[in-house]
């Protein structure tokens, strides 16, 4: 295939399409609001062969996904920011239920004050609710981490539901050089979805009964242990897709790690900013390097901790604030991750991005320098935020 | 008389697709219609549930009362789950991947109904869903512990809405929710009672056989949250429809007709009097309640007839 110019909402889009998804139910909610726009006019154009329903909520949206997924339709939704928060309750339903619904989040910030622009306010308000969660830093992953998400949630070792993270605006409304697949080699990745457990009158099931205290308990370790093992099977749909595609993904990405001393970690579009940073730090001589985490649910513990063993300082970006917790959730996360490591770098979190605010490569740079400063001073344990005027 | 134990049963299929054993109360009016309304339609179906008594009576796992597809998630959104439902089984028929085409159902109490689910409802009709929706309308937060909702009738004292030295109770008309479904322009809108269990059963056959949205109102009697006698369910019932509390009737593409029509309406004493959630009502709300009562039968007379 040859190179195109896409916006990042219409590749994905495109790869819903590919997919040949059969429900799609959305509200409009900037900065998703290009993806679905994008669908409808698929399905009005006969291009994508699919139920859309134009819910009244989000709440709805992801509520008819629920009846979607659950009759055997493959589905698929988007949101953003408040549309994520609306529909709060009904993610975790999907999740435990094992619906395997595909689900595009242009990341938005929350409101008050208003904002439509992006953080990740949103993402970190739904990080406990069993879904995998994968991040884009461009249009292109966010075109292939769509088609995986499919692949990934409807294998029947995994059966839960997938959401991919684009940057609101960053990532959803830019248009950039990508690559798509053709529908050949989509189907010879994507076999049907079938679920096992559909609702069948030949067949009938009960699904959602209620649980009293005497199994409540087991049915979460369940599917806790079963959401675990989803990682072998990301891992394969990943390594599969980079043979069809020759783009690879993993769990935890490395950019100039392999000597360096400090290494920047991102998640979502500031990635690419913060690899420019590292390489012109490089070029100075500091030995600086960047891990991008692709995969934030189920967090991969053993990846990060590979990826840091031989760093001395590790700069953290978060792109939300958990007000007066430890205030960078990625951050914190991540320290819990490596407490129990012998030998682990000083981590120091920095906060910025919120709102939609940039954060440009000189302020790259000096997180850097702020953060060695930090770490040398021991004082890394204090949060700084960052941009602010 | 004599003869109806024997004449009945064969005017009615004899399988049951809700299953005995569940946990409703004994002498539980949305029981009754649950069982009524699955009786009619038979295997070929599949339910949307929302929370409430009849989903927690129903589905305390590891056990079910459900003997077709069923599907519970939330409180607020039966509907809009059964939109989904609809909508894969037409895209996956159309496609070749389902080569069946159950009729769909969702149904709640009057909690879910007309206050949580009411946007969702709203939102599924106005698309024009193919489903059925019924509503068990005991009157209140039945569940949770008799608490007040929007179908609350005037004067019925609740556990949110307590009877009190300086209060009658519920201060609001019920709402009228089968009026809120016309609105939409749906094909078919209905009210029911299992007291009358052959109007029920007609209306369910008709509700599903029409295409696009159906709405089925069943007052269901609720002797724990009520406070009556666990054996006065069917009578209360009857009260309610003779006293012109819960007229029967239908509205088909905006026409409405009365299911049965009383030369005299009985008095709604009859109807309140057994029923301890009025016993507190003076002469005064009894009077304003039969006042509401006839004006209302009225206007509902009026638009049968025009």
């Amino acid at each position: 295939m040859e190179m195109i110019g896409m916006e990042g909402s219409h590749a994905v889009a495109e790869a819903v399409k590919l997919a040949d998804a059969d429900v799609v139910a959305a509200y409009p909610i900037t900065p998703q609001t290009h993806i679905v726009e994008r669908l409808a006019e698929m399905v009005a154009d006969g291009e994508l062969n699919a139920e859309y329903i134009p819910v009244e909520s989000e709440h709805s949206a992801m509520s008819a996904c629920l009846g979607s997924s659950a009759t055997g339709a493959r589905t698929f939704t988007a949101t953003a920011g408040q549309g994520l928060e609306l529909m709060h309750e009904v993610v975790y339903v999907a999740s435990s239920m094992r619906l395997p619904i595909v689900m595009a989040v242009a990341n938005r910030a929350l409101s008050a004050p208003l904002s439509v622009w992006g953080d990740h306010s949103d993402v970190m308000a739904v990080r406990d609710t069993s879904w995998i969660q994968v991040f884009a830093e461009n249009g292109q992953q966010a075109f292939d981490l769509t088609l995986c998400a499919f692949r990934i949630g409807e294998d029947p070792k995994v059966l839960f539901p997938v959401m991919v993270h684009l940057d609101g605006f960053h990532l959803s409304h830019v248009v950039e050089p990508l690559v798509l697949l053709e529908k050949s080699q989509v189907d010879k990745f994507l076999p049907p979805y079938k679920h096992p457990y559909s609702l069948d009158c030949d067949r009938p099931v009960t699904m959602g009964a209620f649980a009293m205290p005497a199994v409540y308990a087991e049915v979460k370790k369940a599917q806790h242990d079963a959401f675990l093992a989803t990682k072998q099977v990301i891992l394969k749909a990943w390594k599969e897709y980079g043979k069809l595609s020759g783009r690879h993904y993993s769990p935890v990405e490395h950019y100039h790690t392999d000597d360096a001393k400090v290494l920047l970690l991102t998640m979502g579009s500031f990635s690419e900013t913060a690899m420019v940073a590292v390489d012109e730090l490089r070029k100075k001589g500091e030995k600086v390097g960047l891990i991008r985490l692709r995969l934030w649910r189920p967090f991969p513990f053993e990846e990060l901790r590979q990826a840091v063993a031989n760093a001395e300082v590790l700069i953290v970006l978060d792109r939300c604030i958990s007000f007066g917790g430890p205030p960078g959730p990625v951050c914190s996360e991540v320290r819990a991750a490596l407490y129990a490591e012998q030998k682990r770098p000083k981590v120091v979190g920095f906060i910025g991005g919120l709102g939609g605010r940039e954060i440009a490569v000189a302020e790259f740079k000096q997180m850097v320098s702020r953060g060695r400063e930090a770490a040398d001073k021991g004082a890394e344990a204090v949060p700084q935020i960052t941009g602010i005027r | 008389m004599e003869t109806y134990a024997i004449y009945v049963p064969r005017l009615l299929p004899q399988k049951d697709f809700f299953a005995p054993g569940h946990r409703a109360c004994i002498g539980c009016g949305e029981a009754l219609a649950v069982r009524l309304v699955t009786k009619t339609l038979g295997r070929n179906v599949i339910i949307s549930n929302a929370t409430g008594c009849m989903e927690i009576v129903s589905s305390p796992y590891p056990t079910t009362s459900w003997r077709v597809p069923w599907i519970h998630t939330l409180f607020e959104n039966a509907s809009a789950v059964a939109s989904g439902v609809e909508a894969a089984l037409k895209i996956l028929n159309a496609k070749g991947k389902r080569g069946d085409s159950p009729k769909v159902v969702a149904m709640g109490g009057d909690g879910a109904t007309s206050d949580i689910g009411l946007q969702a409802l709203s939102g599924a009709w106005e698309r024009g869903h193919n489903f059925l929706y019924v509503c068990y309308d005991n009157e209140a937060y039945m569940n949770t512990g008799i608490q007040r909702s929007s179908a609350t009738p005037y004067g019925a004292s609740t556990t949110t809405s307590p009877a009190g030295k300086v209060s009658i109770g519920q201060t609001r008309w019920k709402k009228n929710l089968p009026a809120i479904a016309v609105a939409h322009n749906i094909p078919y809108v209905a009210t029911a009672c299992p007291s009358y269990p052959f109007d029920l059963i007609e209306k369910v056959k008709k509700a599903v056989a029409i295409p696009g949205p159906a709405y089925l109102h069943v007052l269901s009697v609720c002797p724990t949250g009520w406070r009556h006698a666990t054996d006065l369910t069917i009578r209360i019932g009857r009260l309610a429809v003779e006293t012109g509390v819960f007229p029967l009737y239908e509205v088909e593409n905006g026409s409405y007709k009365l299911s049965m029509d009383f030369p005299k309406l009985r008095p709604v004493r009859d109807y309140l009097s057994p029923q301890g959630r009025f016993r507190h009502l003076h002469e005064e709300e009894i009077d304003r309640i039969q006042e509401r009562v006839t004006a209302e039968y009225e206007k509902l007379k009026k638009k049968a007839e025009a």
